[in-house]
């Protein structure tokens, strides 16, 4: 009385436990990896898993709205995640008044600058419109990204995934590239971090120093509030 | 862990309704966190339990985008046909934006610490 493993099958597919789980599993082996690369940046357990679960999704057919019926359950926190940023950002605050003015003028000029850059090279090189409406929020966080995506006339499912590559890429390159510019100041490098590659670049940034993490979180959080009331102007 | 959990939500919660209500195009969970972030002003800081709760979601930050890039599996397509400007955009304009920022904060940090 064996039950057949197609039975099992159906079952499984039709609930979202499997991918839940797949999805954890998915992360867990990319952090393995990263720890045996030497937590080389290019083997990013966020890119890993992706390409995990794309692979897996292809292969068993299954399409993209029943995989989030079990990964939404994770994709939810990062609401209440971004609300914690608050924590680490608290205890840096002494710091953070230190350097207000240089704050408050590189988070306008990174903003613009990242905005802008996005939107001009896509141009030049021939994507077309809704494209580069999309590539315009990709340094802020997800759902900062793909509201404002949307009132610009982008493609807010394209537009999560450029942010997500970009935040990968803000954590790949963000070392050697703060490095060769001889940037040193943790905080100036989470700020930095923060603004051009929002939580990517932050869950990066944390594993260089707490103050570091923290003055991402404030690059990530100060660049979501002024894209999203900038962007809709200014474009 | 779980008064802690239903705090961040209620802020969320907070941010959401303000964001909605006024319709602001600055999505709740940003608002959220200003608002705890006055809150902890205010208070003088964050309890034992609030601080272990966030520490233990914070640290495992990068999973929580993991759903939302599988959603590159929809736009396969486009991004194979629009490979070159797409890659050249983000690679660009994130070397752009840390190296702009960066450097002017430095810059300025350093011109008044000279003054």
């Amino acid at each position: 009385m064996k039950p057949h493993i197609s039975e099992l099958w159906v079952y499984l597919a039709t609930s979202p436990l499997l991918w839940l789980a797949a999805t954890l599993l998915a992360y867990q082996a990319g952090h393995a990896l990263y720890r045996r690369a030497g937590s080389h940046p290019a083997a990013n357990p966020v890119l890993i898993a992706i390409a995990v679960l794309v692979a897996l999704l292809k292969l068993t057919h299954t399409p993209f709205e029943h995989y989030f019926d079990g990964a939404q359950f994770v994709h939810f926190l990062l609401g209440p995640a971004t609300v914690a940023l608050a924590i680490p950002l608290y205890a840096q605050m002494k710091r953070v008044r230190a350097l207000l003015l240089p704050m408050a003028v590189a988070l306008v000029a990174g903003c613009l600058a990242a905005t802008f850059s996005a939107v001009w090279i896509g141009r030049w090189l021939g994507a077309s419109p809704a494209v580069v409406m999309s590539l315009a929020p990709k340094s802020v966080t997800t759902p900062i990204a793909m509201g404002v995506a949307e009132r610009l006339g982008g493609i807010p499912s394209l537009t999560a995934v450029l942010v997500i590559v970009t935040g990968i890429l803000g954590a790949v390159c963000a070392r050697p590239i703060l490095d060769r510019l001889r940037v040193r100041s943790h905080a100036m490098r989470g700020f930095a971090i923060g603004l051009a590659a929002h939580g990517i670049g932050t869950a990066r940034a944390f594993q260089e120093s707490e103050e570091t993490g923290a003055f991402a979180a404030l690059g990530m959080g100060l660049n979501g509030l002024l894209t999203a009331a900038l962007l809709p102007l200014v474009i | 862990m779980l008064f802690a959990f239903t705090q961040l939500l209620l802020f969320q919660l907070a941010g959401e309704m303000i964001a909605h209500g006024l319709g602001l195009t600055v999505p709740g969970p940003v608002l959220g966190m200003a608002l705890l972030f006055i809150f902890l002003v205010l208070r003088g800081g964050p309890g034992h339990e609030l601080q272990t709760t966030c520490q233990n979601l914070l640290q495992h930050l990068s999973l929580l985008f993991v759903p939302a890039g599988t959603g590159v599996m929809l736009h396969l397509h486009l991004l194979a046909d629009q490979s070159v400007p797409i890659a050249a955009s983000l690679a660009i304009s994130t070397f752009v934006a840390l190296a702009v920022t960066a450097l002017l904060m430095k810059w300025i940090a350093g011109r008044r610490s000279e003054a």
